[in-house]
């Protein structure tokens, strides 16, 4: 790899300050960062470690949520009483994500900076227009079998691989931050990714040095939590599709939906729309139908991926029958 | 008397000393002994070894797929930090990798690049991450011309490869007419995507000069003819090479030539004047060593009413680069397992701008398995036929192409063993109907058969004034447990307990052995050592003045004739012996094999397509089972390549310039542990006389044997869906599925 400077940052504030020079990266527990600095396909001048940062807490809000460290490791998020019991969609989201030794390693904040497992993104002998803007995109007549049907431009059509931020997405959380002028900043999840449009290297809001310090979940929500991961080997493979679903049924009809989708978009995918279409209606097909139409108005394949504008209408099927059955 | 045993296979074995052994090692589930090294790290791979000033290398690729490299321009690269030198010689940089078993160097000449990524300069550096730096900022410059990356737009330029070991093309009888005339037929296209070994050791070199020459501290198969390439890429003389290859982390086909890290690391050394190792990245492996080529099979049955085959055709093309020999044999078990007067088996080879094809575990077999036994499943339900029943009804009295017979042959008990154990008539009998949930339930049977062969081969084998023996042979131990059966072949000889016998591989100084390959390694270099053994029996028995046939060897000491002496009393200095085993015509007058049967039991989910499979049962008969643990973890290993072959690795190269895609083991999908149900392995008691004089056949690659028909076979009974396009992806099955 290339040289690069390393300094161990000793308190948030001064990882922020660090941060704000150019090309930094902050290092947590590097299980993305380290590989793609291998392959030259990030190099940062400088790497400020901030995986000594008292950052790993789960704490309760007063609003009864939970306020969730940068730093906690995956593996013990998942099996966080306080999750597994309010937040199941995101214990079973985070279980369905890479391996054993990846989640002990894997932070809260990276998961959510995770970069896209596309395949010529990650060959710096190929051109990319996330990797090297201006590039081109040689996703869009190549293999795409794993990439965007939703939200692609015609500069990238590359998927957001995280499991966690599609249950994160599905629950309303909010991304606390801490820039380098010591200003906090609370940014809710549905703005915190950016679609690629012409600028596909830039994939999230934050500003140069602004560290993300906590994740907020509110309240447990009422209703039933699912998680479902369609891949192509029971372990240790990224979404093809998966679905992030909380749904509560009161007097026989869909009282409030949150619904959102990994593998499908360049960002972890929810769509008010789907919600739309289910709220209010009886849960049965005629629903579950609109609600996928709803989703895959705007779809479309690439040639290798059409197959995920089938699989998710039938996957998305399948899951809102399980969050809705018997409730009636 | 002469020190020296040989024997050439000119005649069945029928009995074998190994019967009359009595230390007890023979046969036994023994852990293997290299392992406590290997899990204290005190089993050197070739990447391990120590050495002052040691430089390290990394290999530069080209930038693109086709054409002529027009300058190496290293000025960036050298001015990084401990950037040594920017090495490129491409009269000897290898320009594809070496098949196995071959003795002359590989293809060189790297001034013309023919597939993306060829290795054309090394970068080396003080440290790893410096070479890996200075590697990045090597320019390659070149003329890039259009090359060939499309195999279905090419299918009418394939080539029939030249006779060889493996004839390309036979025919007998009127298949086209026996097609027409037949009551049931099959005629169907398959297709298999090219695969990666994927092994966890990748290609390394570390290579020093002396005096002497050059000694290469490399990851190979077979010591011997890697040594003879290398020498010859190298323009030296053999005596100046010595390859050491003591362990190595899996080669699967891999390894069994060299690869262009070994040139290249062997220049840097003698360049520098210093000790160069070069460790491929996992990327490297994917892009510039060998793969398993792409096929596309067709495959024609006919049958008569009872489902006796009389017309058999298995036509296949495989992809190569220009001027390579090497056709993937996808017809090589078609020739002799099932019945049929009228035949036809052909292969070509389409030419492509792809990295090298050769043999990877089980070639021929294995791809070739996955079209054979798929399309008998099809021809047993045209007839109505449980297809356990028509396999029965097939197999032949004698080679129906040689006309020759079997040696040992449990191809029947396999599958009845299987079949009664796996609860085969409990089975789902119409495609679909079987669900629990949102799983979609199905059962599948497959005929494995992997030829056995015999190689020459040579082992000296050494008795110590203290009562140790010491075995060496340049056989290799790839992770399959050759240092294990070696150790009890020589013990169970010598009547020696396993802490007494020290076996030493992997070097080019000891004899040439058969090498790890064609599952040939056990079988061929077991048996030099057991002539080797049998020669010291007879040192032994004559220094004790008895009938070797009387002496009988336990814990270290003789008994004959109302005598006990401990060897150590007649060893006296020392005793060696040589042993050397060759085919001879027992290869040729019986058609040699093992044999199995694949049973499974997968979950289809019948929202997504996701395949998982839930249970299996396989039955092999092998001959002489040296060591029951190793033998059935090479099962295992096989069984769980045939299901990576069935439902997740491909290949994928880029239409545009046949670059691998997916070069890394985050995307091509080879099975992890949640992928794999318990498996139940069966070994059937055998002994096979013309195989060699341990009466015993290849196993490594008989696992994988029609393993990923089986699958198929099962996907295809949960759901009614035939895919012939391998691998049975999700995204394959979604059309079929019922609706949700």
């Amino acid at each position: 790899m290339k040289l690069f400077d390393y300094a161990r940052a000793d308190s948030p504030e001064a990882a922020a300050r660090d941060g704000a020079l150019a090309n930094v990266k902050f290092i947590a527990g590097g299980t993305n960062l380290l590989d793609l600095m291998k392959l030259q396909v990030e190099t940062p001048e400088k790497l400020v470690d901030i995986s000594r940062l008292a950052l790993n807490e789960v704490e309760e809000t007063e609003a009864g949520g939970l306020r969730i460290g940068a730093l906690v490791p995956n593996a013990d998020l998942a099996a966080h009483p306080k999750v597994t019991a309010g937040y199941p969609v995101l214990s079973r989201a985070l279980l369905a994500g890479a391996s054993g030794q990846l989640r002990n390693k894997a932070s809260t904040g990276g998961n959510l900076l995770q970069r896209t497992r596309c395949y010529y993104f990650y060959d710096p002998a190929s051109a990319c227009n996330k990797r090297d803007p201006g590039s081109g995109c040689p996703a869009k007549e190549g293999f795409n079998r794993i990439h965007a049907i939703l939200g692609t431009s015609d500069q990238c059509i590359a998927t957001h691989p995280s499991d966690m931020a599609v249950a994160m997405r599905a629950l309303d959380a909010v991304i606390v931050t801490l820039k380098p002028d010591g200003d906090k900043r609370r940014i809710s999840i549905h703005d915190f990714y950016r679609l690629p449009g012409d600028t596909p290297d830039k994939e999230t809001v934050l500003e140069p040095g602004e560290l993300i310090t906590h994740v907020e979940l509110p309240a447990p929500p009422r209703g039933r939590q699912l998680y479902r991961k369609v891949r192509d080997r029971a372990s240790y493979a990224f979404a093809l599709v998966s679905v992030a679903g909380v749904i509560a049924v009161e007097d026989g009809k869909i009282a409030s939906a949150a619904l959102a989708f990994g593998g499908l978009g360049p960002m972890p995918w929810r769509n008010v729309d789907v919600e739309d279409a289910l709220v209010g209606k009886v849960p049965g097909t005629a629903a579950f139908e609109a609600a996928a139409d709803a989703l895959l108005a705007d779809a479309k394949g690439y040639g290798g991926n059409d197959f995920k504008i089938p699989l998710v209408r039938r996957t998305l099927i399948a899951c809102l029958r399980d969050l809705t059955e018997g409730t009636a | 008397m002469s020190n020296s045993a040989t024997l050439k296979m000119d005649a069945a074995a029928e009995h074998s000393l190994l019967d009359d052994g009595v230390q007890g090692l023979i046969g036994q589930p023994l852990d293997r002994v290299d392992g406590p090294k290997k899990v204290a790290g005190k089993a050197p791979y070739s990447a391990e070894y120590a050495f002052d000033n040691l430089a390290y290398g990394v290999l530069v690729g080209a930038p693109f797929a086709r054409g002529r490299i027009t300058a190496i321009d290293d000025t960036a690269a050298m001015s990084l930090p401990g950037v040594l030198a920017i090495v490129s010689d491409p009269d000897k940089f290898l320009r594809n990798s070496g098949q196995g078993g071959q003795n002359e160097a590989p293809v060189q000449n790297a001034h013309e690049v023919f597939y993306m990524h060829q290795p054309v300069a090394l970068a080396v550096a003080e440290t790893f991450e410096q070479a890996r730096a200075a590697a990045a900022a090597v320019v390659v410059r070149g003329e890039p011309i259009d090359g060939e990356y499309d195999f279905e737009a090419r299918l009418d330029t394939a080539d029939t490869p030249d006779d060889g070991v493996i004839p390309p093309a036979t025919s007998q009888g009127d298949i086209d007419q026996a097609m027409v005339d037949a009551a049931v037929t099959v005629d169907g296209i398959w297709t298999t995507p090219g695969q990666n070994s994927a092994a966890m050791e990748p290609h390394v070199s570390t290579a020093i000069w002396d005096d002497d020459g050059l000694t290469l501290y490399g990851a190979y198969q077979m010591v011997a003819s890697d040594r003879m390439q290398l020498a010859d890429a190298l323009g030296l003389d053999p005596e100046q090479v010595r390859i050491v290859s003591a362990y190595v982390g899996g080669g699967f086909g891999s390894k069994l030539g060299i690869s262009s890290e070994a040139v290249a690391s062997a220049i840097a050394a003698k360049q520098l004047g210093r000790p160069v190792k070069t460790v491929m990245t996992r990327q490297q492996v994917f892009d510039a060593t060998i793969r398993r080529s792409n096929t596309r099979q067709r495959i024609r049955l006919g049958a008569d009413e009872n489902g006796v085959l009389h017309a058999i055709g298995h036509e296949s093309l495989s992809s190569n680069l220009p001027d390579e020999d090497f056709f993937e044999p996808a017809g090589i078990a078609t020739h002799f397992l099932y019945r049929g007067e009228h035949r036809r088996i052909t292969h070509g080879i389409v030419r492509m701008n792809r990295m090298l094809s050769g043999s990877m575990r089980a070639p021929g077999e294995a791809v070739g398995l996955l079209a054979l036994e798929c399309a008998m499943d099809e021809l047993a339900e045209k007839l109505g036929l449980d297809p356990v029943e028509l396999r029965k009804r097939n197999i032949p009295d004698i080679d129906p192409e040689k006309q020759i017979p079997y040696s040992a042959r449990k191809q029947v008990e396999c599958l009845e063993e299987g079949a009664k154990r796996f609860g085969w008539d409990r089975r789902n009998r119409t495609p679909g109907a079987m669900r629990e949930g949102e799983w979609l339930i199905g059962h599948g049977v497959a005929a494995a058969a992997r030829t056995n062969q015999l190689m020459q081969s040579e082992a000296v084998a050494r008795l110590t004034p203290e009562g140790r023996l010491v075995v060496e042979t340049d056989m290799t131990d790839i992770g399959t447990g050759t240092y294990t059966v070696l150790m009890q072949i020589a013990g169970e000889m010598l009547g020696l307990p396993a802490d007494r016998v020290d076996v030493h591989l992997g070097d080019s100084r000891f004899p040439p052995a058969a090498g790890s390959g064609g599952s040939w390694g056990a079988g061929s270099s077991g048996s030099s050592v057991y002539l080797a053994c049998r020669k010291l029996r007879e040192q032994l028995a004559e220094k004790l003045d008895c009938d070797p046939a009387k002496l009988t060897l336990k814990d270290g000491e003789a008994i004959a004739d109302n005598r006990r002496v401990a060897i150590t009393d007649l060893i006296g200095d020392g005793l060696e012996a040589h042993g050397r085993i060759e085919p001879g015509k027992t290869s040729e007058s019986h058609t040699q094999s093992g044999y199995g049967a694949h049973f499974c039991e997968v979950r289809v989910n019948a929202v997504t397509g996701e395949v998982r499979v839930a249970r299996w049962t396989a039955v092999y008969a092998a001959g002489r089972i040296l060591n029951e643990k190793t033998a059935r973890s090479q099962c295992y290993g096989g069984i769980i390549f045939g299901i990576g072959a069935a439902l997740t690795e491909a290949l994928v190269h880029d239409p545009r310039d046949g670059r691998i895609v997916n070069h890394d083991l985050a995307e091509y999908h080879v099975p992890v542990h949640a992928d794999i149900p318990q498996l139940d392995v069966v070994l059937l008691p055998e002994r096979d006389p013309y195989a060699n004089p341990l009466q015993a056949k290849g196993i490594g690659e008989l696992g994988i044997a029609g393993a990923g028909a089986a699958v198929a076979n099962a996907v295809y009974n949960a759901t009614g869906v035939r895919v012939r396009d391998y691998p049975l992806t999700l995204d394959k099955l979604l059309s079929g599925l019922p609706p949700v």
